[in-house]
């Protein structure tokens, strides 16, 4: 088991801390999903999630922002902190969270609308343009930052859904980039990307995290490797070890993760 | 295995052979279960056009009638009320005198001298027609003004092929003479048959009246019900449907609920009928065969298979629709009414046209609550009127001729069917071209 202590005196020195989880279980029915997750994620830094499939990993980037409020029969257990504010608080609306804690899903899913109509979406249901001005340079700031401004500029007003993937992926990160969000959930962003799509991402990335902090779920050890900061190993719902991408990688100290990491298990 | 003779792949195995027949026969009896069913549509079109075209033509008889002052206004003042005291009995002389004058002019030898022999010729409506003419017109009295009347209803079956000359011996409604002197009318062009225009907008007739009977009436009786129907469970349908397939959890109640929508939509039209009566009319006295019942009635029906479609339309919407635009902060019901409505909107429209077209070939419910056996005569003269005064409805009104004596309602019936299959069709059309224009893929 990955011991929380000593890891977070290190953290601690270095960055603030965004998100806190303590002691974090999830059951969907009967199945204890998640196990006593303890993990503290730092602002600005690319935090990735691995492990096997069904291991939680998914699961546990989907408590950060409440989007397992929508299963039914998901329960969550224990604390999880954005900011020192307990974001499963009564007083806590999961609408407000979810606009600071953006998301970016497995699969792309524009909506059937306009470019331009996908990224202006959610600044128009925040209320964060006062003017079509303001819309617009949101627009644009938002698509720049995803890298795909030069690639739509001509075509704003062309359908989302007819892009190609690596766009329609893109097309999303920007979308979740116009709320302002604080922090950018992905789960498995380029799972369904070709390869040269998923370089564009993965650059993006790099680029967010000077803005943001990242969580980014994927089951690509070479991706964890090449864009997270830190790295956390999820297994049967425990989390098992988590540290510096780096000495993860090279170094781990659980055998579980060594394992997984060599494919030996996963 | 390895040491398995050679076979070679050009013959084939006797299992390949069965399964290959098999297959073979599975075609031949979906074909023939093709066939089948293309047979018997087409006999029953067929069938139909064949009895109910003869509906849509109607023989018309062109009779010079001398408005003679002496009959019509005695008082010579041309004053109007004194016009209207005028019966139709009056007029039924005049309009004889001038089958008299026709067959003079065209030199037809006959035996009937009677005026009265005369009157089998014409439709009982002849002289209604000639008198309001009269009384919107008071001006042309004592002008001989042509009028084009409609045959009455043996003369139209004689021209249609429907009355044989062997039949009418015992027929005391026309006889052979009249059958000649028809005949001679068709040949001086007197009598013609002309498109039916009467029987797409008019009223329904009395019994003895066929020729003047028309669907124009309970046609705006359907369109009010229909009016009611849309206006409601349109309404209530999609709200319910999105509660409980968006916002309701998942739990024992919910199933009970979706259960019983389904048991709903399998239900008896005749059930919904009367729970109709006793609810809408015995308990809360709204008035009797109104197509505000009918259509409250047809609500009740028609709510449970919008529920089902609007369901099953926003089922088909993606999840990660929802997931996106929750993602960024939209609220429930942002997410519904921006991304997953929209999206479901051409799969509620074509169920609500569905529903529709159901509803609007619906019977049975309406004999429970006296729209069927009620003769619709006037057509409503304004919105009130139209959803509260009693009406009846399209298949209410074939049910009605069907059920009637007269040979030439039999063809009325057909002829009603016809229609109601073209506004079927039509509604039909309209959700298949809807859910082609807007149906989406993703």
């Amino acid at each position: 088991m990955y011991d929380y202590s000593t890891a977070s005196e290190t953290a601690l020195d270095q960055k603030t801390i965004k998100f806190s989880a303590r002691d974090v279980q999830v059951y969907y029915g009967d199945n204890h999903a998640i196990k006593d997750v303890n993990v503290d994620l730092e602002d600005k830094t690319v935090t990735a999630f691995i492990g096997p499939s069904g291991c939680g990993k998914s699961t546990f980037l989907r408590c950060l922002n409440r989007m397992n409020d929508t299963i039914d029969i998901c329960r969550i257990e224990g604390d999880i902190k954005l900011d020192g504010e307990d974001i499963y608080d009564k007083a806590i609306d999961p609408v407000q969270l979810r606009a600071k804690v953006g998301m970016v899903f497995q699969k792309p899913n524009p909506f059937p609308k306009s470019i331009y109509d996908n990224v202006a979406y959610g600044p128009r249901i925040h209320g964060l343009a006062k003017s079509k001005t303001d819309l617009d340079e949101i627009v644009e700031q938002s698509l720049r930052r995803a890298a795909l401004w030069d690639e739509v500029k001509d075509r704003l007003a062309a359908p989302g859904t007819g892009m190609s993937g690596g766009q329609q992926q893109r097309l999303c990160i920007a979308r979740a980039v116009a709320t302002a969000p604080e922090v950018l959930l992905m789960d498995e962003p380029c799972s369904a990307l070709d390869p040269i799509a998923t370089a564009q991402v993965e650059e993006l990335i790099d680029e967010l995290r000077k803005k943001f902090s990242l969580v980014i779920v994927t089951h690509s050890m070479q991706q964890a490797a090449r864009v997270s900061q830190k790295t956390a190993f999820f297994h049967l719902g425990n989390l098992v070890e988590f540290g510096e991408t780096g000495q993860i990688f090279t170094n781990p100290t659980d055998e579980r993760t060594e394992s997984y990491i060599t494919g030996r298990i996963g | 295995m390895s040491d398995a003779t050679h076979t070679s792949l050009m013959a084939q195995s006797a299992h390949t052979r069965r399964r290959n027949q098999a297959e073979k026969r599975f075609r031949a009896y979906g074909l023939a279960a093709i066939a089948l069913g293309l047979t018997f549509l087409v006999v029953l079109l067929s069938t139909i056009f064949y009895n109910g075209v003869g509906s849509f033509q109607q023989s018309f008889v062109n009779v010079p009638v001398y408005l003679d002052p002496a009959k019509l206004d005695k008082k010579g003042n041309r004053d109007i009320a004194d016009i209207k005291k005028v019966s139709t009995f009056a007029y039924a002389p005049l309009v004889q005198k001038g089958l008299f004058a026709l067959i003079e002019a065209h030199g037809i030898e006959t035996e009937l001298k009677k005026p009265k022999d005369m009157k089998k010729l014409l439709s009982a409506s002849s002289t209604a027609q000639v008198r309001d003419y009269v009384i919107s017109n008071p001006g042309q009295i004592g002008e001989t003004v042509t009028f084009r009347l409609l045959a009455s209803s043996r003369v139209d079956g004689y021209i249609k092929g429907r009355v044989k000359r062997a039949d009418v011996a015992r027929d005391k409604n026309i006889n052979v003479a009249q059958l000649d002197l028809s005949d001679a009318f068709i040949k001086a062009g007197v009598i013609s048959k002309e498109f039916n225009l009467g029987f797409i907008t008019g009223a329904d007739a009395s019994e003895s009246r066929p020729e003047q009977a028309g669907i124009g009436v309970s046609m705006l009786g359907s369109f009010f019900m229909m009016l009611v129907v849309l206006g409601l469970s349109l309404p209530i349908g999609v709200a319910a449907s999105i509660y409980l397939e968006e916002f309701a959890s998942k739990n024992r109640l919910t199933d009970v609920i979706e259960v019983n929508i389904s048991n709903l939509a399998a239900v008896p039209s005749i059930v919904f009928g009367i729970l109709g009566l006793a609810v809408f009319i015995q308990f809360m006295h709204l008035p009797q065969s109104a197509p505000l019942v009918g259509g409250l009635v047809l609500t009740l029906m028609t709510l449970p298979t919008i529920i089902i479609s609007t369901r099953a339309s926003l089922k088909a919407v993606p999840p990660s629709i929802r997931d996106a635009a929750l993602g960024i902060g939209a609220s429930k019901m942002q997410t519904v009414f921006h991304h997953v409505l929209p999206l479901a909107m051409p799969g509620i429209l074509t169920g609500t046209i569905i529903g529709l077209a159901q509803a609007l070939g619906e019977t049975a419910p309406l004999l429970l609550i006296g729209m069927v056996g009620y003769i619709a005569t006037n057509p409503p003269d304004g919105l009130a009127s139209g959803f509260l005064d009693p009406n009846s409805a399209m298949p209410a009104q074939i049910y009605e001729w069907a059920k009637r004596a007269d040979p030439a309602y039999y063809e009325r019936a057909w002829g009603g069917i016809i229609i109601l299959l073209v506004f079927l069709l039509t509604m039909n059309l309209i959700a298949i071209l809807l859910r082609r224009r807007f149906e989406r893929r993703w």
